[in-house]
């Protein structure tokens, strides 16, 4: 079972890579590299059950925080061309 | 008998799981549009993880016996729910507001421009997103219309 789940998320993270790769417009992308990285938190999770440690859970985890979080820092660098403004720029007013 | 209940369940779980991911995939691979495909991703992103979650709880609770895995595992379901709809959401919120224009069945454009969907993207006042009051907004207007004058 937990073979056939881990060949389903590698076909699916081969796929994901080709949008990422292929994407017309960086938002494309950046949608495919955030579901890469789901994607990647289960593989993860399916790989330590099946080779029988579930310890894996732990960097699953955190992967699945660091994903998270990249992805907004990516977003605010496209909006706003710089990732340590507060400020909006002129023609938000 | 339970613990084949058990395990017919986690399988059934496990299955539903992948045919959502991969289908997702496909979804992300075969859409037109960057706001199908992230409607595909999205919805497939949360429902998969959410499916072999619960499979892989199962198996680590009745199979594997090793509760803390399970805690982890539903910790990380937790997580994901929350975060990859908040991600899909900013996302497709900055491509509105960078100026994507969302295109019908046939391909044509619904907005007339980007600047259209920027300001669609924008549908609320300033001074409420950024918490700033009106007043200050002018006096920030005046400062770089102001800077722009001397530049010139």
């Amino acid at each position: 079972m937990f073979v056939a789940a881990t060949i389903a998320l590698l076909i699916t993270m081969a796929l994901t890579l080709w949008r990422a790769l292929v994407g017309p417009t960086q938002f494309d992308r950046l949608l495919a590299v955030n579901s890469f990285g789901t994607k990647t938190v289960l593989l993860i999770a399916v790989y330590g059950f099946l080779t029988g440690r579930p310890d894996f859970l732990d960097i699953a985890l955190v992967y699945a925080l660091i994903n998270f979080l990249g992805t907004i820092a990516v977003l605010k660098f496209f909006e706003q061309d710089d990732l340590g403004s507060g400020q909006y720029q002129e023609d938000d007013y | 008998m339970i613990d084949l209940l058990i395990l017919l369940v986690s399988w059934a779980l496990m299955i539903v799981g992948c045919v959502f991911v991969v289908s997702g995939a496909v979804a992300l691979v075969r859409m037109p549009d960057l706001y199908t495909r992230l409607h595909g991703a999205s919805l497939t992103d949360t429902g998969g993880t959410l499916v072999i979650g619960l499979a892989l709880i199962i198996q680590a609770l009745f199979v594997f016996d090793n509760s803390m895995a399970a805690v982890k595992m539903g910790l990380i379901l937790l997580f994901t729910l929350f975060t990859s709809p908040t991600a899909s959401h900013a996302l497709a919120k900055t491509a509105l507001l960078c100026g994507q224009v969302p295109l019908d069945a046939k391909g044509n454009p619904l907005l007339d421009g980007p600047e259209q969907a920027s300001l669609l993207a924008r549908s609320r006042p300033a001074d409420y997103r950024h918490g700033q009051d009106k007043e200050r907004i002018a006096q920030q207007i005046q400062a770089l219309d102001n800077r722009g004058g001397d530049e010139s």
